[in-house]
């Protein structure tokens, strides 16, 4: 599962330019159907562009042909049977519009420009695949070597729970400094090689409840990052006032910030929905609305993630 | 879309010296800081009128690559010089938000991805690798 979600993001990063084929075998519009069917036999090819005068003017498949056959018009010329002016993807557009594109028209491949309009490629679906996969075998080499690293650390200190924990003073109004804690934390984590996409998830749970104890606190309170083998459990602690009624503090868009924290561009009343998204287990208390805990665990890996899942 | 492309349709400026062939993936626009971490993609280009030191911070939490400012509107001298430090390039553009983001827009640059789910973490997630 891991595998399939990073793919979903390499999706985002990787470009259509990076995943095409680029030696693009053409036809063009005078050349026949019987010819057109040499052309995909010899390069074992299903679909060509079709160009003229170096412009691309439409787009042949084998499916044409095969249409083609049944009504007898092998002698047909390519360009009364393709499909003109043919939808295209550009190159440096991320294969995620690339799937969407494959999703919403329904045809097996695009052919792909660059900015000036000049064919530059081609891509199916299998193109997509094949480059995901590709990229997705150097990652997972280069994550091997860094999980190794991390896990050293642990296998080194030997106890019944070995963690690392990260501690961090936060001051209440204190909107100069806001932000460094998350900030040494998520360095922290890169550090010791947590996965991107979990830093990222860590940092934004650190930052909203560093944000929340300078904003909502009398006299600030504490960050604590704790990485354990599997999980990342983060506990912001704070000595009040408390929140009366936690519910209604998760209601998206419920605040109680002032005006002048509105300004800043915080108090929206989004921030625990925030934490919550990135959280694989929150718990908030705040008994008699005197103090307050918020504690979250983010998994490292899939076995701690199932375990999870089982339990809830 | 290179940062350069970027900064050359919103007429901008950019702040200090910066790598103008960063690669932007994508583009967003919010004064609400939460609103920007709730982006799930990294790499977008930020669009606010904003100009405190926590919008760079904010950009640092939620892997952002950029930050535009719009309508004319000054960075604090504490949020460039905590930019420089973190290493995200702030540009200012006399456009109001709508135009700035109207020609990103329709110079190619797509929304980031702000669905609620965070598809890294669903099994369910996004499903058009799966189609």
């Amino acid at each position: 599962m891991a595998e399939i979600t990073r793919l979903q993001e390499l999706a985002y990063e990787v470009k259509i330019g990076e995943v095409m084929t680029k030696d693009v075998v053409t036809v063009t519009p005078q050349n026949t159907m019987a010819e057109l069917r040499v052309i995909l036999r010899d390069h074992r090819i299903s679909g060509a562009p079709v160009v003229e005068g170096g412009e691309l003017v439409g787009i042949i498949s084998v499916e044409d042909l095969i249409k083609a056959l049944a009504a007898g018009e092998m002698d047909a010329q390519v360009g009364t049977k393709m499909t003109p002016r043919p939808v295209t993807v550009r190159a440096d557009e991320s294969v995620v519009m690339a799937i969407r594109y494959f999703n919403r028209h329904g045809y097996g491949r695009f052919p792909v420009v660059d900015r000036a309009g000049k064919l530059v490629g081609i891509l199916t679906r299998g193109d997509i695949i094949r480059g995901l996969l590709k990229q997705l075998e150097m990652e997972y080499h280069r994550e091997e070597e860094l999980r190794y690293r991390f896990s050293h650390i642990f296998e080194e200190l030997i106890s019944d729970l070995t963690s690392i924990t990260l501690r961090c003073r936060v001051e209440a109004q204190d909107f100069d400094r806001a932000g460094e804690a998350s900030s040494k934390i998520k360095r922290a984590l890169t550090r010791l090689a947590v996965a991107p996409q979990l830093v990222r998830r860590a940092a934004i749970v650190t930052y909203e409840l560093e944000m929340n104890i300078i904003i909502h606190t009398t006299a600030g309170g504490e960050i604590l990052a704790e990485i354990q083998r599997d999980r990342i459990i983060i506990r912001a602690i704070d000595s009040g006032p408390g929140i009366p009624d936690i519910e209604q503090a998760l209601q998206p868009g419920f605040s109680t910030a002032p005006d002048w924290v509105r300004e800043m561009g915080f108090g929206a009343g989004v921030g625990l929905n925030n934490v919550q998204r990135c959280a694989d287990e929150m718990l908030i208390e705040s008994p008699g609305a005197q103090w307050t805990s918020v504690k979250v665990a983010i998994y490292l890996n899939r076995e701690c993630l199932e375990a999870g899942k089982a339990a809830a | 879309m290179k940062l350069r492309e970027i900064v050359e349709i919103v007429e901008g400026t950019p702040v200090f010296e910066t790598d103008l062939d960063l690669e932007i993936g994508c583009g967003a626009a919010a004064d609400l800081m939460s609103d920007v971490l709730a982006l799930v993609e990294p790499g977008a280009v930020l669009l606010t009128g904003l100009c405190n030191p926590q919008v760079v911070r904010t950009a640092e939490m939620a892997d952002i690559t950029a930050i535009v400012f719009v309508r004319g509107k000054q960075p604090m001298p504490e949020t460039i010089a905590l930019a420089k430090e973190k290493g995200i390039p702030l540009v200012t553009t006399a456009l109001p938000m709508f135009e700035a983001c109207g020609r990103l827009h329709q110079a190619g640059l797509r929304s980031c991805d702000i669905s609620c789910r965070i598809p890294w973490r669903t099994p369910d997630g996004p499903d058009e690798l799966s189609q």
